[in-house]
């Protein structure tokens, strides 16, 4: 099966779309504030008139490739692309002022194609397995996975888990818009039939992913970014920055994992991932003490790390519907628009396209290697000269044609509108984008779940009772309680820690 | 002067009743568009990429298919009836009991039932009640039985709120006299893995999917009014003595006003494409219509009153 699907991406189209894809992922990554998350969601429209399969693997490239394009700004700016390489700005930056620009680049480079390929092969050893257990997910299990996420949003969410939660709440409220998925009723159409439709996820995250960092570019107004001089002369041979990367296998390993299991957390991604590799290779380190003046060990532990959680993110995804990090759902966007639903099918009746998407990642990871040692110049060089003034109207524009294709309405493109400046004037209290779309998706997996427990509970006198019925929602819950409580746990383990650190 | 006013008038006659006939004889003479209410990748627009070809041969215009879903269709229909010119270059895909169900259950449904001329029905997925393979039903009789010993135990998954398949649900719990629990999904697909799981007792969905998962689920009886071809097996709830016959119809409708002439042309249109595709549906369950004119508006009349006691009921209740 996989050999099979493996033939099939080798179709020249699809080819082109990987490489394509990873360009263009690099230049919006390479972008300070353009995130890979924002890349998708402009570009998932245009992908409509595609086939599924060139579709998905056209934004598996460019999630991939703006991970790592991430990295460039990081290394020649110390201003990270994308959230996703906030430690690699610790260890490139101090590189590239030693001269060492070129060196570093060749040494992320290498490090997010490893973990984007050991991403890959994670999603297609877990997911099958997973896929298979999520068929005894019934609706009380869902309804305790959704929870879960929104708790684990909470905790993980940049800022306060207060506001994670507010986030969170809001999403959910929105989501209740239009006809209920389960019960038919309408709710909050306020008369209008147009209305019914809801508000699309697509459009929500249109609105909520673009129109905040838009409007956070235009408001900054920078026109141009200054970088470090790069010395061309100082080239580093690939090869021997190939044996660097691999003379530290303890230390790609623990990433790559760390990377996943960061991944698979809702709500979490490349940008949690890459700062706790960062700390554990640091403390794993024989020499922490000279992590920030330019080290390759940080370099490799950070991009290794965030590229894994590109393909790494889609474990709960493909097989639960949930996504695990933030650009997950613009895919599973893409995928509901085509029909494919999450779950155990998705391995069996569309395996074919299913794989094929796995491996396709695995693909864009190797392509990352030539586009970003051919190109990365020419690519860093039109970045740093692209005017905001132009790049500003250009995806404002790209953004509302792609918003109205989505259900060819007007009204979702005002809805669009309206979300992206409440998301804007809601990351200024500190209420991100992320948790908002979180809740909207989560939430309504949650509602279905409930209802659907409740409902089919109607034999005994406690309806309720049913959501507490079997050892998988057991296990579900208790990790709700653990994730609800770990904010509070890890504050009071600083405080004891503080406090022994006082004492001696 | 007099033979000026004579000739003026008569070339206004002419103009005024030759051109309408001649642009009627041309029919049509501009891309089509035809509006599937829900996303793509369902049935409806499975089907309508089927057609597209073979409607584009037969009228000699490009027809484009798009996409604007939402509220169960609800969005498509109240703007069609809305906005849509009755020219006849608008179509819009239009199912029963969709049309039927949403505007008496909700209060800003947008559009009416009888809002739109519907030109073809052109197939139906008759309701199918389906058990898990090794589920201790062999038989329909088997499903009673348990449903009589344990009122509400048994879950009977679906499509939706007051859906084909709740409805049908609903009928034959008054036909056999018993008492199911039905649990409504956010369409046919996530029923499935649902019923897999061993989640649900059973499901009342449409034939494909007793076609499509042959080997994991067994169908115990669908509502039709004879055996469905591809599954020759499975005998019809009449025939087991419960008189129901449903499940969802799919066609084609033009705004209101659209002139005779425009209708029949693309009712025969619609006919041509149905033959070409009927192979190819019939052997994924499917059950061929060709239900245009008075037909189709009886049809309408009919599963009105099928339903219609069932969802007055509902209604009641609320």
């Amino acid at each position: 099966m996989v050999f099979e699907t493996f033939m099939t991406l080798l179709d020249p189209v699809i080819i082109l779309s990987i490489f394509a894809g990873v360009s263009a992922g690099l230049f919006v990554g390479a972008m300070p504030g353009l995130t890979a998350t924002m890349a998708l969601a402009v570009l998932l429209p245009f992908t409509f008139t595609l086939p599924p399969l060139h579709g998905l693997v056209a934004l598996g490239a460019v999630y991939m490739g703006a991970i790592y394009g991430g990295s460039f700004a990081a290394i020649l700016v110390n201003t990270p692309g994308t959230p996703s390489s906030i430690a690699t700005a610790f260890e490139g930056y101090p590189m590239s002022k030693q001269g060492r620009a070129l060196e570093a680049l060749s040494i992320a480079t290498v490090a997010s194609a490893i973990g984007g390929i050991a991403g890959s092969l994670f999603l297609l050893l877990l997911s099958p397995p997973l896929a298979k257990l999520s068929l005894r997910f019934g609706p009380a299990e869902y309804f305790w996975v959704a929870i879960l996420g929104l708790t684990l949003i909470a905790s993980l969410s940049e800022g306060s888990s207060t506001k994670g939660m507010m986030g969170g709440a809001l999403g959910m409220i929105i989501g209740t818009m239009g006809v209920a998925p389960i019960g038919g009723e309408t709710r909050f159409t306020f008369g209008m039939p147009v209305l019914q439709g809801g508000v699309a996820m697509i459009v929500a995250l249109i609105g909520l992913f673009v129109l905040p960092e838009l409007y956070t570019m235009a408001a900054k107004g920078k026109t141009a970014l200054t970088a470090v001089e790069v010395d061309s002369k100082a080239r580093s041979s690939f090869w021997r920055v190939t044996k660097t990367v691999f003379s530290m296998p303890g230390n790609l390993i623990r990433s790559c994992i760390i990377g996943e299991i960061v991944a698979i957390i809702p709500g979490a991604g490349g940008n949690v991932a890459n700062l706790v590799a960062y700390n554990e290779a640091k403390r794993a380190s024989k020499h922490p003490e000279k992590f920030g003046t330019g080290l390759p060990e940080g370099l490799v532990a950070t991009e290794s790390s965030n590229n894994v959680t590109v393909a790494g993110s889609m474990v709960p995804l493909l097989t639960l519907g949930i996504p695990g990090a933030p650009p997950d759902a613009v895919i599973l966007g893409v995928m509901m628009l085509h029909g494919l639903r999450p779950g155990i099918e998705l391995f069996t009746t569309s395996g074919k396209l299913t794989y094929g998407f796995i491996i396709s990642m695995g693909l864009a990871a190797i392509a990352m290697v030539p586009v970003g040692l051919l190109g990365g110049r020419l690519i860093y060089k039109v970045i740093f000269r692209t005017p905001v003034y132009f790049l500003v109207p250009t995806i404002a524009m790209a953004t509302m044609l792609g918003t109205y294709a989505v259900r060819n309405s007007h009204t979702d493109v005002i809805i669009m509108l309206i979300l992206g400046t409440m998301g804007y004037l809601f990351k200024q209290i500190g209420i991100a984008p992320a948790p908002i779309v979180l809740g909207l998706i989560l939430g309504t997996i949650a509602e279905m779940g409930y209802v659907q427990t409740m409902l089919s509970g109607q034999a005994s006198q406690y309806p309720a009772l049913k959501l507490f019925e079997n050892g998988l929602s057991h296990i579900l819950i208790g990790m709700i309680v653990f994730s609800a409580a770990w904010p509070y746990l890890a504050a009071l383990k600083r405080r004891i820690m503080s406090k022994k650190g006082g004492s001696a | 002067m007099k033979l000026l006013t004579k000739s003026t008038l008569l070339a206004v006659l002419a103009v005024v009743l030759v051109i309408p006939g001649i642009s009627m004889a041309e029919f049509p003479e501009k891309p089509i568009t035809y509006t599937i209410p829900f996303n793509p990748g369902g049935e409806s627009d499975i089907t309508a990429r089927l057609q597209e070809p073979e409607l584009e041969k037969y009228l000699g215009v490009a027809v484009n298919v798009t996409h604007k879903p939402g509220g169960g269709g609800a969005v498509a229909w109240s703007e069609f009836q809305r906005t849509a010119k009755p020219d006849g270059y608008s179509v819009v895909g239009c199912n029963i009991p969709h049309i039927i169900g949403q505007p008496m259950i909700r209060k800003d449904a947008g559009y009416e039932t009888d809002g739109m001329k519907v030109v073809m029905w052109f197939h139906f997925t008759p309701n199918a009640l389906v058990v898990s393979k090794d589920s201790e039903f062999k038989t329909l009789d088997d499903f009673i039985q348990f449903a009589k010993k344990k009122p509400y135990v048994g879950t009977v998954g679906g499509s939706g709120t007051y859906s084909a398949n709740h409805l049908e649900t609903i009928r034959f719990m008054k036909a056999a006299g018993i008492e199911l629990t039905y649990v409504p999904y956010t369409g046919t697909g996530p029923v499935i893995p649902a019923l897999m799981g061993g989640h649900l007792k059973g499901a009342m969905t449409y034939t494909p999917v007793s076609v499509n998962y042959k080997d994991k689920f067994r169908t115990l009886a669908v509502a039709a009014e004879e055996r469905v071809p591809a599954l020759p097996d499975v005998p019809t709830f009449k025939e087991l003595g419960y008189d129901i016959v449903g499940g969802a119809f799919r066609g084609v409708a033009v705004p209101l006003g659209t002139p005779q002439p425009v209708v029949d042309k693309l009712a025969e249109a619609y006919t041509a494409a149905n033959k070409q595709i009927a192979k190819k549906q019939l052997d994924l369950g499917f059950v061929m219509k060709y239900a245009t004119g008075d037909d189709a508006v009886a049809l309408i009349g009919t599963m009105r009153k099928a339903y219609g006691d069932v969802l007055a009921d509902i209604k009641k209740k609320k």
